[in-house]
């Protein structure tokens, strides 16, 4: 057979593949050396170096799509701010991550998103609002806001995309990134883009399976999980009081894990690991939701 | 295989194979989350061919599709070993060196012709070749498969006619290539490991073994009995023949998942004594004498499940167990002490030390370990080895160490138990959908938004000879019984075959009319091929109302 | 691959047509053999993903809109997900999502700045009242021709109506035309038989002399920049690709659609000839066996006379298997665009090809090692590889030798606005602004420049005292400007430039791809500063803070956008304010 005189007992030694025998890559980051494995973005540098630089579009079980831009940082010799979280490190490369212009770009995008989208659920974001200076205020009161009203089509996603950063990340967990289901994507363009299905049918009627995945991975809370925004209705949404546990869902053979998220002694969120091999953070209808049993329901 | 019991390979690898073949898996509905890996592959540049009677959701992704006909597997598989042979695409040195039994299997596979398997399968010869050329001439391949190979009369023959492809093509025991049957459950694999097996003690050591058992009776300090024991559907054989008075059953839910479901319910009812360990009131439940209640083990317990790539993972408790439900480690060791035993009350840790100690698949995981790591693949036979992400990797070893190599088996086709007639001429096959769960039991309560309810699955072509519209209520019968159900038009499934799933036995008691002819080795009943009739319904044109709120009574099936 | 879900909406039969016909050649993605065996899968789908816009072109065309019908049909046919097959129609401004409820063909109107100061709010009055259906348009690129108008047909074809009109070269028949000699002698755009007895294919075989090596070095040696606004050198480009090895594409953008900007158009409904020639010599000498062209979706008639050019060559053997009996493969087609400035960003050019949504890739890596397909691939503006015909004639040396040292060879300026006679105009780099301004009669309305508008509306404004400025790349990047593509937009004493800003801000905003912050929400703040300015005098401080407000925008477009569009989108309003255009109206107590 064609291959079958290269197939040798080594063969059973190899595990995976390894990209640990590239040389490593070093670089300045905020005048101090760093040095990280070959293939790593700047923004690993920067997590290398101890310098915390903020993210928004950008996962670790996601493709980086760079559209949010709040990583900038200054690239000594590049004319623009370079994105951290998708531009691989070079050797040689020196990188400010502090500086007034990267200062200058973070407070305008946290300006922009400030005074267009509702960040009240976007933890994070909110405090970096303060922490860069943003004033969204300053745009005066005639601006053109995201002005969607919450869709509540089904009993396991409330969409609200006064809440939409238009992050990418729900697109590409339900794309080409995990499920491979595409029910979503970005329709229209500039500032009336909006995270769609096909005509804007209901997301009953599209092609979604309810994985959770994109919920999953929203930072602002525009998608919520039905129990979580049923329960911040009520007023009863107690993140301090919740515990996680982590374990093993209860369905099919795969084993992937799942974190519990308890409050009052009932599960109210289920997400997976990110960096667990098995679930990369993804799930599938019934690990996501199908825990009502445990509480006899 | 090849004795042991776990498939050969980690998720990983399927990310990096050249070739996938799922074999009666619709993996994209029934194990969303391995297809993801499948996926990376495919996104890679992978090529996928999905063997399967349907054209399920994983065979959209596929390059090819072979909608072979139900329960003709074997014909199939001798069908590309013949070819794969007559054309030179076999590793002989793998063969020569790692292997025993070609040459029978070589000559049993000969009457296996393109033309012929065509016949048998329905599968066009062209695809047949197709596939075999790229298996067996990939760099690495991996065959995955899952109930479909193994709910057949012929179950065990079935997995060795695959077996065979592997070890004919040398796509074993190295990374990317492997042999990897999908679990249905999320510790059916732990339950194997753990001895959960007529013949097996934990760690797959044989019963019949009187060193293993010399183990493990001196670490429990009573005797073990020397002959393995049954399977299910060997009890209830024994429960008919009166041999079987007295079941203790736990977390299994037969008198709902067993195929012909009527004559289990009868057997289960003429017990001297049914107790029934369960978290729910299943209907096994329903005819016990007593019920233990017991907890979530996933979610009120501490303990260990083993996943498909036989990666040991802790389950944690996250809430309380309700009411008077208990721990199933609590009521087994409360039963041991009031029996006489000194078990005390061990913790999870405790018992799983004791696997270590008599496991050496497991020797080297300890808890401390799986807490750390996510997790360990078996075998881990000491404390500094990494687990294992394949298995059988000694095939490629120069020196195999005194072993004899991996034996091919000769297989025949035989086709299902039940034949198609006059009177049933249409052929069931079963199987899950993405958002339910065997018999509902758990995936019940789930108020799945894409839950189309519970139908009879037919081609627009078999609608229009029956007359019956898309919706309309039918009577379908088998020689064992009828159920009434809601007809659904679908494109994906070939003239004469339809398909149901089993998740809502609480509406539509689809067992009644599976066949319980099984396996004699592998105890696992023929869900996948029934014989049946559909009628019409005088009058009978309602819409099916939503079954997606059944009530979560029953329990879960084998797999 | 995805999991195909397909609505219940199904296709006319006119759709179902129409979409068959764009593939036909390939077929569907899905293929049943019997029903026992179907062949589809991921290489399948990916190999026929670039047929979306195609397709969509198609439905829009024969059915008046993007019915959820035909989406449909579409989708299971190339199987691509109805979701992102919606996201990339919803993209361009040439395809509707709703239903007309009519059948109508649509008046698409330019509203950009030539066409503004020529009164195009009055020729969409007239029209309107006359009972068309009117689209407000960016600019078509018709800028010479106020008001610019494209017709968008349902059925019948797309159609510039100023295109029957006879046309005039304004230098027809100047001595030391280099780029537009053919036009001058009046060659035949339609006859390959023309083109050949003017000189054509010579250079196509001088290449083939020369060897691909040699043709790069000697492009590497003209000094050529890219004249499509990025100056880039084209012979570095052409070398890094020649470097690469396996598949890779030359594609030549010409998705002209920087307002202002009419060359390409003129050289493709002109010299068609030439472009494919030129094409077909980067694709030797990349090593690029497939070619691709993408004319934006308004430029009918470049559109037909570029397809009459392949059609003719690769009936003539210059295109094909095989070209000009040698051993070298290379062919050519076209791509049309479907309205969005933002393709004419060569990464985002490349997504629009491969049927995605129109945005730009982060860079890098670059189109030399990443480009189309993900392929290395050589993308040119169809003025840069026209110069590539006389560089390979003549040697580079020869080429390097006109023009000035940094900017080698001559330059096609698009004449616009208040000038006496606006077209397109060539002349070698060097020459002075006011030379090319004298060269077109000069200002016209009040006869008095206030300021020109250079390079377009990614460009900036400047004023008379710039007359005397060299147009070479050097000279423009010491002056702070951009030569961009040759936009020489003029405006005379009389035009009020708040309007003008305030649609060009509203051009951006509307323009911007969505896709990163900085861009997606910084233009549609500028556009609202700009309308808050242009509305009149405020009793407070806001005039000031709402300057400082533009310089902090566009300190942070410039900064943190993905592409270009996102760093120029302030640039010309900046300009227009530093040059004092618009002063702060008087406040009024």
């Amino acid at each position: 057979m064609t291959s079958s005189s290269e197939r040798t007992a080594t063969s059973s030694e190899r595990t995976a593949t390894d990209t640990s025998l590239e040389t490593p890559v070093r670089l300045s980051i905020d005048e101090v050396d760093v040095e990280v494995a070959a293939g790593a973005s700047v923004l690993d540098a920067c997590t290398a170096a101890g310098i915390d630089t903020p993210t928004l579009c950008f996962a670790e079980n996601l493709t980086p799509v760079n559209a949010c831009r709040i990583c900038v940082v200054e690239h000594e010799g590049s004319r623009t701010l370079i994105p951290a979280c998708s531009r691989r490190a070079e050797d040689g490369m020196a990188i400010q991550t502090d500086s007034e212009r990267v200062r200058h770009s973070r407070k305008m995008i946290l300006e922009f998103l400030a005074s267009g989208v509702d960040l009240s659920q976007a933890d994070p974001l909110a405090s970096l609002v303060s922490e860069y200076g943003a004033d969204p205020a300053r745009y005066g009161d005639a601006v053109a806001t995201m002005d969607e009203d919450v869709r509540i089509e089904d009993d396991l996603y409330v969409r609200d995309y006064d809440k939409c950063v238009l992050c990418y990340k729900c697109v590409e967990a339900c794309g080409d990134d995990a499920q491979h289901t595409f029910a979503i994507a970005v329709a229209g363009r500039g500032f009336d883009a909006r995270i769609s299905t096909e005509f804007d049918v209901e997301l009953p009627d599209s092609a979604c399976v309810y994985c959770g995945n994109c919920v999953a991975v929203c930072p602002t809370n525009a998608l919520q999980f039905t129990t979580e925004f049923d329960l911040r209705t009520a007023g009863e949404w107690r993140p301090d009081e919740q515990t996680t546990t982590r374990t093993v869902c209860s369905y099919c053979g795969v084993g992937c894990n799942l974190d519990l998220h308890v409050q009052d002694e009932t599960i109210v969120k289920v997400t997976s690991p990110n960096d667990h091999s098995v679930t990369s953070g993804h799930l599938c209808i019934k690990g996501r939701f199908g825990w009502g049993y445990v509480h006899g329901r | 295989m090849f004795g042991a019991g776990g498939g050969t390979s980690s998720y990983a690898e399927v990310e990096e194979t050249d070739v996938v073949v799922l074999w009666g898996s619709n993996a994209r509905e029934a194990h969303p989350i391995f297809f993801h890996h499948v996926l990376k592959s495919l996104d890679a540049g992978a090529k996928m061919f999905c063997v399967d009677p349907r054209r399920t959701s994983s065979a959209k992704f596929a390059d090819v599709w072979l909608g072979l006909t139900v329960g003709t597997d074997i014909a199939l598989a001798n069908a590309l070993g013949r070819q794969i042979i007559a054309n030179g695409w076999h590793h002989q040195r793998f063969i020569d060196h790692s292997t025993t039994g070609f040459a029978e299997y070589a000559e049993a596979v000969q009457p296996y012709t393109l033309d012929h398997a065509s016949t048998i399968t329905g599968v066009p010869a062209s695809a047949i070749a197709e596939l075999a050329e790229a298996y067996a001439t990939a760099d690495t391949a991996q065959i995955l498969w899952t109930l479909g190979i193994t709910e057949h009369h012929n179950a065990v023959d079935n997995v060795l006619s695959l077996c065979n492809l592997a070890l004919l093509t040398g796509h074993v025991g190295r990374w990317g290539s492997g042999l990897v049957p999908l679990r249905g459950q999320n510790n059916v694999q732990g339950g194997g490991d753990m001895g959960a097996l007529p013949n097996k003690l934990p760690g797959f050591q044989d019963v019949v073994d009187s060193r293993a058992r010399a183990r493990f009776e001196a670490v429990w300090g009573r005797p073990v009995p020397p002959e393995p024991g049954i399977h299910l559907t060997l009890m209830f054989e024994a429960m008919e023949a009166g041999d079987l008075r007295a079941v203790y059953c736990i977390g299994e839910n037969p008198a709902d998942s067993e195929a012909d479901v009527t004559h289990a319910r009868t057997l289960l009812s003429n017990l001297d004594l049914l107790v029934v360990q369960d978290i729910f009131l299943t209907r096994t439940a329903e005819l016990a004498d007593v019920v233990l209640p017991a907890s979530v083990a996933w979610a009120e317990s501490e303990g260990t499940v083993t996943s498909s790539e036989r990666r040991v993972q802790r389950v944690r408790a996250a809430v309380p167990p309700p009411g008077e439900a208990r721990h199933d480690i609590d009521i087994f060791a409360d039963l041991a002490n009031r029996m006489g035993a000194q078990w005390g009350r061990p913790s999870a840790e405790q018992l799983w030390d004791e696997v270590r100690s008599l496991s050496p698949l497991h020797e080297g995981m300890s808890w401390d370990r799986l807490e750390a790591e996510g997790g360990l693949q078996w075998p881990c036979p000491t404390e500094d080895h990494p687990g294992s992400p394949f298995l059988h990797g000694w095939l490629w070893e120069d020196d195999l160490g005194g072993r004899t190599g991996a034996p091919f088996s000769v297989v025949a086709h035989e086709g299902p138990k039940e034949a198609l007639t006059e009177e049933f001429p249409l052929r069931l096959t079963t199987g899950r959908a993405l958002d339910s769960y065997n018999t509902g039991v758990q995936s019940g309560s789930l108020v799945s938004p894409i839950r189309y309810g519970h139908t009879i699955d037919l081609n627009a072509g078999d609608a229009a000879l029956l007359d019956v519209a898309d919706g309309e209520r039918v009577m379908v019968s088998s020689v064992r019984g009828s159920v009434e159900m809601a007809a659904r038009i679908v494109a994906d499934l070939p003239p004469g075959l339809a398909f149901t799933t089993f998740h809502f036995s609480e509406l539509v008691d689809v067992n009644v009319l599976t066949n319980d002819a099984w396996d004699k080795r592998s105890g696992t009943a023929e869900f996948k091929a029934a014989s049946i009739r559909i009628d019409k319904i005088e009058n009978g044109n309602d819409q099916m109302s939503q079954t997606g709120s059944g009530d979560p009574t029953t329990e879960t099936d084998g797999g | 691959m995805a999991d195909l879900h397909i609505g219940p909406d199904v296709a006319t039969e006119l759709e179902r047509c129409a979409v068959d016909d764009v593939i036909s050649d390939v077929g569907a993605a899905v293929v049943h053999h019997g029903d026992r065996m179907v062949r589809g899968g991921t290489a399948r789908r990916n190999e026929r993903r670039h047929l979306l816009l195609p397709a969509l072109h198609a439905l829009q065309h024969h059915a008046g809109w993007i019915s959820p019908g035909g989406l449909n049909y579409l989708c299971d046919q190339l199987q691509i997900p109805p979701a992102e097959a919606y996201g990339v129609a919803t993209f361009y401004e040439l395809f509707r999502v709703d239903d007309p409820g009519h059948t109508d063909d649509v008046v698409h109107v330019c509203i950009d700045a030539a066409c503004q100061i020529a009164g195009s709010a009055e020729t969409v009055a007239e029209l309107r009242s006359a009972g068309r259906r009117i689209h407000e348009s960016p600019c078509l690129g018709q800028c010479e021709r106020p008001t610019a108008q494209f017709v968008q047909g349902r059925g019948r074809p797309d159609r510039v109506e100023a295109d029957e009109e006879p046309f005039e070269l304004p230098q027809a028949g100047t001595d030391g035309l280099r780029l537009l000699r053919r036009i001058s002698a009046g060659v035949d755009p339609m006859s390959l038989e023309s083109y050949v007895a003017a000189g054509g294919y010579a250079a196509l075989a001088k290449a083939f002399v020369r060897g691909a090596e040699n043709v790069v070095e000697e492009v590497v040696a003209s000094g050529l920049m890219g004249r499509g606004g990025a100056a880039f050198p084209t012979g570095i480009k052409w070398r890094a690709v020649a470097g690469e090895t396996g598949q890779k594409h030359v594609v030549v953008n010409a998705d002209e659609s920087e307002p202002g900007t009419f060359k390409d158009r003129t050289l493709m409904e002109h010299d068609p000839f030439a472009i494919v020639e030129a094409a077909t010599i980067a694709g030797f000498a990349t090593g690029a066996t497939k070619g691709w062209i993408y004319i934006r979706g308004e430029y009918p008639l470049a559109t037909k006379r570029i397809q009459n050019a392949i059609d003719q060559a690769r009936g003539a053997g210059f295109l094909g298997q095989g070209i000009a009996r040698s051993t070298i493969d290379f062919d050519l087609e076209v791509r049309r665009g479907a309205g969005a400035y933002i393709c004419g960003e060569e990464t985002a050019l490349f997504n629009s090809i491969e049927g995605f949504r129109g945005e730009p890739r982060q860079k890098p890596p670059f189109p030399t090692t990443n480009g189309l397909f993900d392929r290395p691939t050589a993308i040119n503006n169809p003025e840069t590889l026209v110069n590539v015909l006389d560089i390979v004639t003549d040697g580079g040396a020869a080429f390097a030798s006109i023009g000035t040292k940094g900017s080698s060879g001559s330059k096609l300026f698009c004449l616009s606005g208040r000038v006496g006679t606006p077209g397109l105009y060539e002349a070698d780099f060097g020459v002075t602004l006011g030379e090319v301004l004298d060269l077109a009669g000069g200002v016209s309305g009040t006869g008095e420049l206030q300021a020109i508008l250079l390079g377009g509306a990614a460009g900036s404004f400047v004023g008379p005292d710039s007359l005397r400025m060299p147009l070479t790349f050097e000279a423009a990047r010491a002056a702070g400007v951009s030569l961009g593509s040759g936009v020489i937009m003029v405006f005379d004493s009389s035009v009020d430039q708040l309007p003008i800003l305030t649609r060009l801000a509203e051009f951006f905003r509307n323009e911007s791809c969505g896709q990163c912050v900085p861009c997606r929400i910084g233009t549609v703040r500028q556009h609202e500063v700009m309308v808050r300015l242009a509305s009149g005098p405020s009793t407070d401080n806001r005039w000031e803070l709402d300057l400082q407000l533009l310089e902090e925008m566009d300190t942070a477009m410039k900064d943190a956008s993905i592409c270009g569009l996102g760093h120029t989108a302030a640039t010309a309003i900046r300009s227009a304010f530093d040059l004092g255009l618009v002063e702060k109206p008087g406040v009024t107590q």
